[in-house]
This record gives structure tokens, C-alpha cells and sequence, in this order.
């Protein structure tokens, strides 16, 4: 009896939270109904940076590159080809995947920060590359999906993508796949001496980590406008990235929702505040509320729930 | 540095065989990459040119990739906003300049203030999640560049600010090759900052005692170094570093908040082309970048101004895969 209530209480919040997201729309303006689906964004990436980071210890500075290379296949197959936007999504998921998978078998030479400067040299190097060849990508005006989309749908598209990543992430993260990628990450001697193919499941992670960025990136260039420009996708969206995760906390899906809603909506509610009085005021605000949420919550929002739950243990 | 600190005897107790840092190959390739440059320079002009403003700027990525080691080393974290506190001290000088000091007065002054702020960010906002995540550290890190960025473009606006130019626009000949006196005022400024750090790290006691705090803290403190203070001194003088940095890179780009932001980019890939642990290192990975970049956008016609920056993390990938420590790094020994 005892065991199942955890489960039910968990099975609650999920339909609660769930019933949250699909009334908010008739609650809010259109403006707001698109940063909803911006938030949605900021999840899906988030929830796959911490696939790899907190669930094989592989630190990646470089979504926002797997972002780009998503945004950009959705962006050019509605424009030249005038696909169907949805359909594009799972064209940019198989796209991201096997990037991931190709960057994934160099990034197994390295480890710690090495890796994470390594990557930081993708999220570099990527938007630089649509300048390069403006041919095919639109140079720095940058490119733009054939078809328009209205708030409300891109929040629905969304907000459903954010539903099928956590069904998908829950289900390869609860059994076999999930257990090998916590054994790389806590002890990568022990997992390989009792049986774990490292090579493959620290690659695989790579991959799917990418993927769920490709999908985010691909959402993203539709909240704005459906452009793809290489500026949205520069070096501070992938710390952007970074940092959502490490409000969320590593190593668990549920503070997730919480890092995309600080990425999505922090910088608009900073904007207002009105202490400083000028349009840049918002980065000032922006970085004290960074640094500050940091040195209180070292492990982030995760990190806050467990010191909770250990005090509810105590009393 | 860490070879240094062996022959001080502060690690001789652990004779584990950790390989020495530089390794033949990397020595006998960059003599070899040395001797190309010389010959190259003697025989086409153009070449000697391009070779020279290549080591100026790469002396700027040394010295603000020399502040990112020096981080790494006490702290190990890279600091993301280390540009950005360059940025933000060239500030400092522009302001201290428009109120009426002389360029290099004003270049001293802001040395100081940049130690200052460099001692108080580390006691602020580093010291009390060092030892908790180091994730916790990098993300403060990379909050502090967007703070710093704020500040700055709150104060002074983001439009293109000018500072007198501290080495004048003389021209010197020297055969059929002319070198900017800017240049040459830039390289010799940033090496020399080195070399003072340098001799600061290898012959003072604040220098042996900063050493000792970063390599092993423990034991330091056991001693009676003052391990904390170590470490914010070490962030002081990194911000010094990226100070000067700073300064010299204005006279090139203009004063604007977003001039250290491809500066630092570089300075990343040559402090991990030299292995981040090491000081020497840096340096060398910085002039080897600034040279390569400047020939090869001279040299090859693809490699355009866009191509810049993937180029040169591609051949940081290259380096790495080959040696993933770095040129300079010593490799890693784990125990099971």
C-alpha cells in the first residue's frame, strides 16, 4: 500500500501539470502564449543537455550548435522544399542524432573540461558556418520557413514535442540504457568490468542528447518567426542552454520545467524591472539573478528539492 | 610552472612517473615551425609582415590565455568571464584617460584597480561555491559575463569609444619590410607582463606560496600558506593579465563591450592547445595561433574572415585528438 502512494501522488502532479499546460492558453495573450512555446524550447534542450551531463557526466557547452543544425533543416526544407513544418521535426531529429553520433565518437578521447572546451568549439564554429555558405543558408539575413504559424499552434506543436521528449527520455532512461549511463557517469572502471560497452553507450548518449536539441532547435526558428539566422543560434545560446540546466539541476527530468521556465521567461520579467531604467538593465538584472541563484542553490532547483525532502525526512 | 615547483620540492615526495610536460616531437615540430617562420621572413616581405602582426596578436591571446591557466590552475574552472573583465578595465582606463591622466598613467592605475576587482570577484561570488560544484563555479562565471556586459553598456553605451594610441602610428622600415610600431609596442608589452609574472611565480616567496596553494592545497595550508588568499590573489592577477590584454587589443579594435568576446574565443583554444595546465604553454599556444591565423587568411583563399574561428578550433580539434592534454600538458595518471 505504502509503496504504490509515491506513484499516485507522482501519477497526480503529472496530470495536474499536464492540465496546467493545455488550459494556459485560454488564459493568456497571444504575445504570451508564444513565449509559453519559447519556454517549451528551453525544455526540450535542456531536458537533453541533461541526458548527456547528468546522466553520463559528459559536460556539453555545445547545443546550441545541435540547435542550429535542427533549426536550419527545418528552416531549409520549408523553404525550398516546402515540406510539412511538423514533418520536419522528425527529419531534424534523425538529422541531429547522427551529428551527435559523429561528434560523440572524437568527444570519447576526451573528458572533463577538455570536452567541455571542445564542444564549446562547436557552439563556436556552427553559426559561423551559414555565412561561409550563404548559398544554401541565406548568409546572415538568414532563412525562412515557407509556411506562418499562429501562437496558439506553435504552443500546442510545443508543448507536445515537450510530452513526447519526456515520454521518450523517461522510457530510455528507466531500464537497461538508463542504469549503463549512470554507471558510466558514477564509475566508469566498474561499468566497463561488469560488462558495459562504454564506447557505445557514451556515444549513443551523445546522440540522443543532440537529437532532442535538433527537435528544440527546430521549435526555436519557428517561435522566432521562422527565421533561421545565424546570430539566434551564436555562443550565448548554448551557455544560455547551460545555464538552464544547472538551475534545473543535473541528474533528474522533473527540474527541467523549471530551468526552461527561468531561461524563458527570466529575461522578459528583467526587462521590467525597473530599478535601473534602461533597455540594458535587463542583462544587469539578469546575471545578479544567475550569479545569485547559484551560490544559494549550488546544485540547483534538484538540489533544493532534496535538501526539502531530507528535512520532511527528519521531522 | 609545474616543472618548476617539482625542483622546489613541493611535490618531490610523490615520484610517481608523471611524463614531464614537453615531449620531444612537440619541441623538435615547433623548432621546426620557428624555423619556417625565419626562412620564410627573410625570403618574402610580406611574409615577415604578416609574421609579425601574427605575433602581436598572438601575444594578446597568450597573455589573456595565460590569465585562463592561472585560473584553471587554482581553481580549476575555466573563467568564461574573463574577457569580459578585460573588456570592463579598458573601461576603467578610457574613463581614467578622459578625466585628465596621461595614457600610460592611466594604463598603470587601471593595473591596480583590475587587481582589486579581480581579488574581489574571487572573494565574492567564487570562494563560497568552489569546493561545492564545479558546475556551480562556471555557471557563476558565465553569469558574471553577462553581468559585467550589463554594466557596461549601462555606463558607457555600446556605441565605438577611442583612446589615444599609446604607441603613436610610426611606420619603421627595415628593408623592403615595414613594421608598425603599434605592433611591435604590443608584442613587447604583453611578453614583458609575462615575463614579470613569470619571475614573480619563480623568484618571491608570494610567488612560491601561490604554487604550493594551487598544486596542493592541503598540504600548503599545513605549512601556513594562507590557501584562500592564494587563490584570490592568483584571480587578482589574472585580471591584471586580461587587463593588459585589453588595453593592447583597443588600439586595434576599438573600445566596445564586445572586443574581448573573439579575443577570448582564441585565447581559449590556445590555452588548450598548450594544455591548460601549463603557463609556458599558453604563451607558445597563443603566438603559434596568432601566426597561423594571420598566414594562413594571408596564404589560402577559402580560409575567409568567417572561417576564422572554425578554423582555428579546428586545428585545436586536430592538436587534441592527437594530444588530449595539449602540446605542453603532462599526462593524466588515474588510479582504479
Amino acid at each position: 500500500m505504502r509503496a504504490a502512494t509515491p506513484t499516485l501522488i507522482r501519477l497526480l502532479v503529472i496530470a495536474a501539470a499536464a492540465a496546467v499546460v493545455a488550459l494556459l492558453p485560454f488564459l493568456l495573450s497571444g504575445y504570451h502564449t508564444g513565449l509559453g512555446a519559447r519556454v517549451a524550447v528551453y525544455v526540450i534542450a535542456i531536458l537533453g543537455l541533461n541526458i548527456l551531463t547528468g546522466y553520463t557526466g559528459q559536460i556539453s557547452i555545445g547545443h546550441g550548435a545541435f540547435m542550429a543544425i535542427g533549426g536550419y533543416t527545418t528552416a531549409i526544407m520549408s523553404h525550398d522544399h516546402d515540406t510539412n513544418l511538423i514533418a520536419t521535426l522528425p527529419l531534424s531529429l534523425a538529422v541531429t542524432f547522427g551529428c551527435g553520433i559523429l561528434v560523440g565518437i572524437p568527444a570519447l578521447r576526451f573528458s572533463g573540461v577538455y570536452l567541455a572546451l571542445a564542444t564549446f568549439a562547436l557552439a563556436v564554429s556552427v553559426p559561423q558556418l551559414p555565412l561561409k555558405f550563404s548559398k544554401f543558408t541565406g548568409g546572415s539575413d538568414g532563412i525562412r520557413t515557407s509556411h506562418d504559424v499562429s501562437h496558439l499552434w506553435l504552443y500546442g506543436v510545443s508543448w507536445t514535442c515537450v510530452a513526447v521528449s519526456f515520454l521518450l527520455a523517461w522510457l530510455l532512461l528507466r531500464g537497461r540504457i538508463g542504469r549503463a549511463f549512470r554507471a558510466v557517469r558514477d564509475s566508469p572502471v566498474a561499468a566497463a568490468s561488469s560488462g558495459v560497452a562504454l564506447p557505445i553507450y557514451k556515444i549513443l548518449a551523445f546522440g540522443v542528447s543532440a537529437a532532442f536539441a535538433g527537435v528544440a532547435g527546430s521549435l526555436f526558428v519557428l517561435v522566432t518567426n521562422g527565421f533561421a539566422q545565424p546570430n539566434e543560434f551564436g555562443v550565448l545560446l548554448s551557455l544560455q542552454i547551460l545555464i538552464g540546466a544547472a538551475v534545473a539541476g543535473l541528474g533528474s527530468l522533473w527540474g527541467v520545467l523549471v530551468g526552461g521556465l527561468f531561461l524563458g521567461r527570466l529575461p522578459t520579467v528583467s526587462a521590467d524591472v525597473p530599478l535601473i531604467g534602461s533597455s540594458h538593465g535587463q542583462d544587469v538584472v539578469f546575471g545578479l539573478i544567475v550569479i545569485l541563484i547559484m551560490l544559494l542553490l549550488p546544485n540547483g532547483f534538484v538540489g533544493l528539492l532534496a535538501r526539502l525532502s531530507r528535512v520532511r525526512a527528519r521531522a | 610552472m609545474v616543472e618548476l615547483a617539482r625542483r622546489f620540492g613541493i611535490t618531490e615526495k610523490r615520484k610517481s612517473r608523471v611524463s614531464t610536460g614537453v615531449s620531444l616531437p612537440v619541441l623538435l615540430s615547433l623548432a621546426a615551425a620557428a624555423a619556417f617562420l625565419v626562412i620564410g621572413s627573410v625570403v618574402s616581405s610580406i611574409f615577415a609582415q604578416q609574421t609579425v602582426a601574427g605575433l602581436a596578436q598572438g601575444a594578446i591571446f597568450g597573455s589573456l590565455a595565460l590569465a585562463l591557466v592561472l585560473i584553471y590552475r587554482a581553481t580549476e574552472v575555466i573563467n568564461f568571464a574573463q574577457g569580459e573583465m578585460a573588456m570592463a578595465t579598458t573601461y576603467v582606463a578610457y574613463q581614467l584617460n578622459l578625466w585628465g591622466l596621461s595614457y600610460w598613467l592611466a594604463f598603470f592605475l587601471t593595473l591596480v584597480i583590475a587587481f582589486v576587482i579581480g581579488v574581489v570577484v574571487q572573494l565574492a561570488v567564487i570562494r563560497p561555491v568552489q569546493h561545492k560544484s564545479v558546475l556551480a563555479v562556471v555557471i557563476i562565471t558565465v553569469g558574471l559575463f553577462i553581468l559585467i556586459d550589463g554594466i557596461v553598456i549601462w555606463k558607457w553605451g555600446a556605441d565605438l569609444k577611442f583612446m589615444p594610441a599609446p604607441f603613436g602610428n610610426t611606420v619603421y622600415h627595415l628593408g623592403s619590410v615595414a613594421f608598425s610600431r603599434q605592433d611591435i609596442g604590443v608584442l613587447f608589452v604583453s611578453i614583458l607582463s609575462v615575463i614579470l609574472l613569470w619571475l614573480l611565480f619563480q623568484f618571491t616567496k608570494l610567488g612560491l606560496a601561490m604554487r604550493a596553494a594551487a598544486l596542493r592545497p592541503a598540504s600548503a595550508s599545513l605549512v601556513g600558506v594562507r590557501v584562500n588568499w592564494m587563490l584570490a590573489i592568483g584571480w587578482g592577477l589574472a585580471a591584471v593579465l586580461g587587463a593588459v590584454a585589453g588595453l593592447m587589443t583597443e588600439p586595434t579594435v576599438f573600445l566596445q563591450p564586445t572586443m574581448m568576446q573573439a579575443i577570448l574565443l582564441y585565447s581559449f583554444a590556445a590555452a588548450v592547445l598548450g594544455g591548460l595546465e601549463s603557463p609556458t604553454g599558453a604563451v607558445v599556444g597563443g603566438l603559434a595561433l596568432g601566426v597561423f591565423l594571420n598566414l594562413i587568411g594571408q596564404y589560402v583563399g577559402f580560409a575567409t574572415s568567417e572561417l576564422r574561428l572554425p578554423i582555428a578550433f579546428a586545428v585545436l580539434l586536430v592538436v587534441l585528438l592527437v594530444k588530449p592534454n595539449g602540446l605542453f600538458g603532462r599526462k593524466q595518471v588515474r588510479r582504479v
